[in-house]
């Protein structure tokens, strides 16, 4: 009833090639929009802030990189803390060695030599496919950490491997470091999503998106259609390791502040996680990499709150509940659904299309 | 639909908890980050449970810390950094100190905590240089650093050796973190000084691998291994150690790497290993007669109560009290019951835990005094060296409790802090 196309005449291409053809569609996403930019940051506190925005926004931007790679082009990866890792300690190095540079350079700037990393570790997909370049990019995750861990130089020589951010400032206000108000650190995060977001959605609707599907739906066909492989894997990977650098960047600089690669990049910690939120979202969705970003990250955080703090369980109960009720919607959903929360909301929507009248 | 109720519900829910946390009394907010799950479980829970027994116990029997209750969240980290962050979040508000059970959580929490005023008391781990009050002001180490156990154990060894210890291989078994790094500098600054050989061995997380390290060991043969290890990864190398005919007098734990579920898994094995300890094993101090009688006897035990007297149980209520005994004092400065967190502080840089005190308390001879001051945020720094004894399954001091070498200790402080305030543009305090 309230959720149909009927009456929506499109007359020009530019109309129909839109992100959004509904009206309703581009009207929620519009007060989505507005609430992020205008509400939120007014009531935004810290505990939002780094316990669930922030993470959010910054596994998002993960998941969108993986998902350009592995839901688009059809290269499995698990090297995806590894990537964040070059992020991370690219904009550590980048930090250091230029202080007055802007943060929001630094963090472009990071993401763009992850990119680098990111083309010399898509090489082998030139040969290899499925599982075998998933076992090579895992080569690649352990490789990157043991560099970065054995190394001294990429943390500065500290005593224990720890990389710390310092403070910088975007407009006169702070945006990493301990003093950064949570409303800015959002912002920063924000902004780098929704625009990287929007690129990303728009590359996947033109050409290096339609070849990178190509690629990913028969790849000896689309040689033969005239979809070079080289270029386009390579373009997938970099693309790819352009966003999770920008992911490991913010991970880093935003939210952590602090880290240690071993811990933080490790690869139950990352590269695991973000794979389960593009297949949990969906595959080459991008509404997929912010539903299954939200599953993975936000679900434990909030079955938690519920059981320690409505319920009254103790921490140690709550969390082997946790623990299980979380695998088992996993599993749940996988069952249900196996393309992802992403079908189970376009399946949603036919459904309100007929609301509350189907026939 | 359903997705777009459960977003609903979801908002609804965060919001309705948000307003619950609003509802903290004045009651006396100890957070606790505590990990009773996933592989450093083996240690979290006996050290949680001392915790908590001895919270009970001050209330239950004094009622509270000046007739303030004391109150203690629990928020399982399951020893992981970004889980820590929440938990730090979710509970900083009135918090008075919080207690990460973790070096990297510490890492993570030293400048939050610096900018939002809480304290934070990380007992005999976390970041050694934060022992500088001058710096560190929100952050307490006391009463001994990884560098003081570092240089401890090899003051044992020097012991050991006639005072000469030229020419001898030193293995360092660590856990490959913040945590397990942190003694490296000092070990190498010793090295040159006392002419050893320095072996590095890093283990991974969670630390269940290590063939490699121990055929290593067996290959080159250092004369004495130190361990900076935790959860499952010291019940391992303890094991392998036992499996390689490891003389076990040779090898020496962190104080962390030194208690009862440690040992156990290794047996007979076990007999001889060696630890750093800078509290007394036991339960039959005066502390532990008041938990059996306030807490225990009630049936009120954190867990199951099995670990009263171990180790880390000990190590917990050591913690537990200087916490509180911060509140006191913070209370008597202050002339008010009612603490703020910047109150707490006030009280834990005042701490003054004498042998007196510590048998007030119901500590005595349980641990060496100590004392924090503006400028020393690390206590005395004295450590002990126990050894296990595995046909009586019981820890024995085998020393007395013993200074680091503090020429060298104090001096690497001194620079890391240093540097650290540079970095942070951090202007030093106490002048």
């Amino acid at each position: 009833m309230i959720y149909k196309e009927t009456g929506q005449f499109k007359s020009t291409y530019e109309s129909d090639h839109s992100i959004f053809p509904l009206i309703q569609d581009k009207i929620a996403f519009n007060i989505l929009m507005l609430v992020a930019f205008l509400v939120v940051p007014f009531f935004i506190d810290s505990y939002w802030e780094k316990a669930i925005l922030i993470p959010f926004l910054i596994y998002s931007m993960a998941a969108i990189g993986l998902n350009i790679l592995t839901g688009y082009c059809g290269q499995v990866s698990l090297g995806t803390g590894g990537f964040m890792a070059v992020g991370a300690f690219a904009t550590y190095k980048i930090m250091t060695f230029f202080p007055d540079l802007n943060i929001m350079i630094i963090v472009l700037l990071s993401g763009v030599i992850t990119a680098f990393v990111g083309i010399l570790f898509g090489l082998p997909s030139l040969r290899i496919k499925g599982f075998y370049l998933a076992v090579a990019t895992l080569a690649s995750q352990f490789f990157i950490i043991w560099l970065f861990n054995k190394v001294p130089w990429f943390y500065n020589y500290s005593d224990t491997g720890q990389i710390t951010v310092s403070e910088r400032t975007m407009f006169g206000v702070a945006v990493t470091g301990a003093n950064a108000p949570p409303y800015a650190t959002y912002l920063f995060c924000l902004i780098l999503v929704v625009v990287l977001g929007f690129a990303a959605k728009n590359m996947i609707r033109s050409k290096i998106g339609r070849s990178w599907m190509a690629i990913r739906d028969m790849d000896i066909a689309a040689e033969i259609i005239g979809v070079p492989p080289l270029k386009t894997k390579l373009s997938a990977f970099a693309i790819s390791s352009f966003y999770i650098g920008i992911a490991g960047s913010l991970y880093f600089a935003v939210y952590l502040g602090a880290l240690e690669v071993t811990e933080s990049f490790d690869i139950m910690a990352i590269s695991f996680p973000v794979l389960f939120m593009i297949i949990i979202g969906g595959l080459g969705s991008m509404l997929g990499s912010f539903l299954g970003a939200a599953f993975i990250v936000l679900l434990p955080i909030f079955l938690k709150n519920v059981m320690v703090d409505l319920i009254g369980l103790s921490a140690v109960t709550a969390k082997h509940f946790e623990i299980t009720i979380w695998g088992l919607l996993m599993v749940v959903f996988l069952i249900l659904e196996p393309h992802g929360l992403a079908r189970l909301w376009s399946i949603a929507k036919e459904k309100l299309r007929k609301w509350p009248f189907p026939y | 639909m359903g997705l777009k109720k459960m977003m609903v519900g979801f908002l609804g829910s965060v919001i309705a908890i948000g307003g619950f946390l609003e509802v903290a009394t004045a009651d006396l907010k100890f957070p606790m980050l505590v990990y009773r799950t996933g592989a450093y479980a083996p240690n979290g829970i006996p050290n949680a449970d001392g915790f908590v027994d001895y919270y009970k116990m001050i209330n239950a029997r004094d009622g509270g810390i000046g007739g303030e209750k004391i109150v203690f969240p629990e928020c399982e980290t399951g020893y992981k950094t970004q889980v820590g962050v929440e938990c730090y979040e979710k509970h900083k508000e009135n918090a008075m100190v919080f207690q990460p059970m973790s070096t990297g959580i510490t890492y993570q929490l030293i400048p939050k905590a610096s900018a939002d005023g809480v304290t934070v008391y990380s007992t005999g781990y976390g970041r050694t240089s934060a022992k500088n009050g001058k710096v560190f002001k929100w952050i307490f180490n006391a009463p001994a650093t990884y560098w003081d156990g570092a240089s401890i154990a090899v003051r044992h060894i020097l012991k050991q050796n006639m005072g000469n210890i030229k020419g001898k291989k030193i293995a360092l078994v660590y856990h490959n973190s913040a945590y397990g790094k942190e003694p490296i500098r000092t070990l190498q600054v010793l090295a040159k000084k006392h002419g050893y050989k320095l072996m590095l061995l890093p283990v991974d997380h969670p630390g269940q691998e290590q063939k490699a390290t121990w055929l290593k060991i067996r290959k080159q043969r250092p004369n004495y291994v130190l361990m900076w290890g935790w959860g499952v990864m010291n019940q391992v190398a303890i094991k392998q150690a036992s499996s390689i005919k490891f003389p076990m007098e040779n090898f020496i734990g962190i104080w962390w790497s030194g208690s009862e579920n440690d040992v156990m898994p290794a047996g007979a094995g076990a007999h001889g290993y060696k630890a750093l300890t800078f509290n007394a094993p036991g339960d039959d101090y005066q502390v532990h007669k008041d938990i059996k009688k306030y807490v225990h006897d009630k049936g009120q035990a954190s867990g199951d109560g099995s670990h009263f007297g171990t180790v880390l149980y000990n190590r917990g209520l050591f913690q537990a009290m200087v916490q509180v005994e911060a509140a006191r004092v913070a209370q008597k400065i202050h002339g008010t019951s009612k603490i703020t967190p910047a109150m707490y502080r006030d009280g834990m840089e005042n701490v003054d835990l004498n042998a007196k005190r510590m048998e007030e308390l119901g500590f005595k001879d349980f641990a060496p005094p100590f004392k924090n001051t503006c400028e020393n945020h690390g206590g005395s720094g004295l450590a002990a060296v126990q050894q296990w004894d595995a046909k009586a399954k019981k820890w024995n001091m085998i020393t007395e409790y013993m200074y680091g070498d503090a020429a060298v200790v104090n001096k690497l402080i001194a620079e890391d802090s240093t540097k650290y305030a540079k970095e942070q543009k951090i202007a030093m305090r106490c002048n």
